[in-house]
């Protein structure tokens, strides 16, 4: 008899992430290429939208997992309702003069630049002229201190180890074994989560889920700056940019999702790691599921949320919500489904913050393997490595913490699946009958384990990435994405008079003309002028032609400057 | 009744009214994007967190006090049972309190400002200006009240400001100003009168915006809230651009 089914509520579509950490390689590509696209601006120096963590470690910002001292996310009460974890509306109310749980400059870092002016007009000495640290924030001398990963590599070192969060919950069991040390790379992006708690915090409403892909945006139109957000967001995913005095996050790139392409991000990590594509899952169950009475059962309250694409049931239920067929079919074939609820081998982080996040992580079996391999055992014999999982309390116990809001079974079953196959494919790769008995052990059988393995190791890009075009949005325009810098060209727009306006209501305020702009007006005015060096508005490298000094293109060429040489 | 009587209390209030509301629509028709607190609490925290709320419930209560003092008429509260003496004693106590307050922490936020590296140099011109208007406008405020009290201890009180300035602002509303009403108020009330009417100038087009974006509405909103892409894009609220 098939067990009473409920019936399925309101379905809803998400675009989520799992990163698989045994490919991490810790090269930052994937921090760099998102700064370059999204936080390379003044005001959003110290953001980094993805940032890679060594863990152990304090990640970034600095044990930004304390949730005694940060209050993020939700805390179940008493009563079995799920309040914010620093306070409810009115208390948010009252404290928004000043908010007492932000995080200083100083928990990110202070960002800084190099006085590479120096090396140019240095008089000429004994010593050579070196590059001193400038802060960014008062453009004074500096000395570096910290940065965004200070603590590179470092994982498993006592003195940044010992103020890990998540080190200190472990307690002294982590301590009796620091011999054997491990250490991971933690690639963290916004989590978009189901229940996001930087939404509930924002007093102005200027936060919000997008009802179509899940992806957690900031209106900047909206945005008042009163920095709940920043507080309510338990990954410390929502920054401030202290020039515009608006909170800025992740965006899951979505002007390249909506076209169908992957995330920056992604597109560019070296390893491979990253998969994305759709989940459906039931919003109407999602406040119950965050408010489970044991942490323990989060993961799998989690998972009971999402829904399963191939099921008539749920397909019906998704049509009837709006949910258009196309996204249906992509939710069917979607990657992150597969290894989140099919194969469960991803696991979601901190799931005890009670937000129900999205982007989910396959936990590493490198550690095990490396320690086995250690002690001179065959690091991929399948006896062996379940023998270790089971044994390497510490790695397992450190996983669990992050990923399970500590209990260890859902993370050694991972890992056993993992080890699997590693052990079944070597068998394959070296031409042996694999053993059946290694893909039952896991509840698989050794279809269901090559079909992982392919996922996993051969990671086609149009397998890791199954992204639909958003709604609305023709299949015929996948890839083509509309050039952010022009969109501010529309009629009486800022974009249309070549003259920035400021008006001088605060350095942040008005929009900044994009280079884009300035230059086709440049290149008009030059078209229609009379004379050359007509041009009125701000000249920069870009559409300088050359005549003339513009105002602020060079130097002031003050008295003490060299004379010109006759 | 002279002629710049009638242009400070009878031009001038309906000149800067309609610079208030003119610049407010403006503001935020063109300016959505700088319309924020633009908090400086990253780069300092401890000061701020006494500074501000010091500040800010300061002035809260005195705009409140203002609101009760420039609204009601003398006839409602002596209806009510209040006798002036006791009304005078209530306002000016919690008027005194709520001042020094409000000046305690500006005067606190403005030493901040200056001696706070990255606060200072966040700080624009505008802010400046906004900073030294606001300030004139607390200490005048404050000065009315101590001359007010003093008159009541020795004796010689002021002209009662409920019969002058109360008079002439209920007069701008239903568009007869009592200019007269305004004259034979006291010095230290028109030079309030007219560092608060700046402010107001000032207002729509410095950070102070922030104040009418209390988000009272947060009290009432659902705590996730969802919205359609269509919608909540910039391609979707653009204009569609004229034709040639």
């Amino acid at each position: 008899m098939a067990e009473q089914r409920r019936p399925v509520g309101r379905v809803m579509a998400q675009v989520a992430m799992v990163m698989n950490l045994d490919k991490c390689i810790g090269c930052h590509t994937c921090s760099v290429t998102c700064k370059q696209a999204w936080t390379n601006r003044t005001g959003v120096e110290y953001v980094w939208f993805n940032n890679v963590e060594t863990r152990p470690g304090q990640g970034y910002p600095r044990r930004y997992e304390d949730q005694e001292t940060w209050q993020g996310g939700w805390r179940r009460t008493r009563g079995g309702r799920l309040r914010l974890r620093s306070g409810g509306r009115l208390r948010k109310l009252a404290t928004i003069f000043a908010n007492p749980r932000l995080p200083s400059l100083q928990d990110y870092y202070e960002p800084w630049t190099y006085d590479y002016e120096n090396l140019m007009t240095a008089p000429l000495g004994d010593d050579m002229p070196v590059a001193e640290p400038r802060s960014l924030i008062t453009g004074r001398p500096t000395s570096i201190t910290w940065s965004a990963n200070w603590d590179d590599d470092l994982g498993g070192g006592p003195d940044l180890t010992a103020s890990d969060p998540v080190v200190q919950r472990l307690g002294d069991r982590i301590k009796l074994d620091f011999e054997r040390t491990f250490m991971f790379y933690l690639p963290r992006i916004c989590e978009h989560c189901l229940n996001p708690s930087c939404v509930a915090s924002c007093p102005s409403g200027a936060m919000y889920k997008r009802a179509e892909d899940g992806i957690v945006l900031v209106d900047q139109d909206r945005c008042r700056g009163w920095r709940m957000c920043v507080t309510g967001c338990p990954y410390k995913k929502v920054y401030f940019n202290h020039k515009t005095g608006k909170a800025e996050k992740c965006t899951l790139c979505y002007p390249r999702v909506e076209v169908g392409m992957p995330t920056v991000c992604s597109e560019t990590c070296v390893g491979r790691l990253r998969y994305l594509g759709v989940v459906l899952y039931d919003v109407d169950r999602v406040g119950a599921a965050a408010a489970v009475p044991d942490p323990r059962d989060l993961y799998e309250s989690q998972l009971d949320v999402l829904l399963d694409p191939a099921d008539p049931e749920v397909r019906r239920a998704a049509a009837r919500d709006g949910i258009p067929p196309h996204w249906i079919e992509a939710a069917v074939r979607s990657p992150v489904h597969q290894l989140i609820s099919r194969f469960r081998v991803a696991l979601p982080l901190h799931p005890e913050y009670r937000t129900m996040p999205m982007v989910w992580y396959i936990p590493p079996l490198s550690p095990v393997v490396d320690a086995l391999g250690e002690t001179g055992h065959d690091g991929e014999d399948v006896g062996n490595l379940f023998g270790a999982i089971d044994t390497l309390r510490i790695p397992v116990e450190y996983l669990a913490e992050l990923f399970t809001a500590g209990d260890p079974e859902p993370v050694t079953a991972a890992l056993r699946r993992l080890a699997a196959m590693r052990s079944h494919m070597r068998a394959v790769n070296l031409g042996e009958p694999p053993d059946p008995g290694i893909a039952e052990s896991v509840g698989f059988d050794a279809e269901e384990i090559q079909r992982m393995y392919r996922l996993l190791a051969i990671a086609k890009y149009d397998e890791r990435y199954v992204i639909p075009t958003a709604y609305g949005v023709d299949d015929a325009d996948r890839g083509v994405i509309e050039e952010i810098g022009c969109s501010l060209d529309y009629d009486g727009g800022p974009g249309m008079s070549p003259v920035n306006h400021s008006a001088g209501l605060g350095e942040a305020s008005g929009r900044t003309t994009p280079a884009t702009v300035e230059n086709f007006h440049a290149l008009r005015v030059r078209q229609s002028s009379d004379r050359r060096g007509d041009l009125s508005g701000r000249v920069n490298l870009l559409n300088w032609d050359g005549n003339g000094r513009p105002r602020g293109l060079f130097p002031d060429r003050g008295d003490d400057s060299p004379k010109e040489r006759s | 009744m002279s002629e710049g009587s009638w242009l400070l209390w009878g031009v001038l209030p309906y000149v800067v009214l309609a610079v208030f509301i003119g610049g407010t629509v403006w503001r935020y028709r063109y300016d959505r994007f700088g319309w924020t607190t633009r908090s400086s609490q990253l780069y300092e925290s401890r000061l701020l967190r006494i500074a501000s709320p010091v500040f800010h419930f300061g002035i809260l209560v005195v705009i409140v006090g203002h609101v009760i003092g420039l609204l009601i008429p003398e006839s409602w509260t002596r209806a009510a049972g209040l006798s002036d003496t006791a009304y005078h004693v209530v306002a000016l106590g919690l008027g005194l309190v709520a001042g020094v307050c409000t000046l305690a922490g500006i005067s606190l936020l403005i030493w901040r400002r200056r001696t706070v590296g990255p606060v200072f140099s966040a700080t624009t011109r505008n802010d400046k200006l906004m900073y030294l208007v606001l300030v004139t406008a607390i200490l005048a405020g404050l000065a009315t009240t101590l001359l007010s009290g003093i008159g009541e201890l020795t004796g010689r009180p002021q002209t009662d400001y409920r019969q002058t300035v109360s008079v002439w602002f209920r007069s701008i509303w239903v568009l007869r100003p009592d200019v007269e009403a305004m004259s034979a108020a006291a010095t230290s009330f028109k030079v309030h009168v007219l560092t608060g009417l700046a402010l107001f100038a000032l207002f729509p087009f410095t950070r102070l915006v922030h104040a009418f974006s209390a988000p009272v509405g947060y009290l009432f909103r659902p705590y996730i809230v969802y919205r359609t892409r269509d919608t909540g894009t910039a391609a979707a609220r653009r204009p569609v651009p004229r034709g040639w």
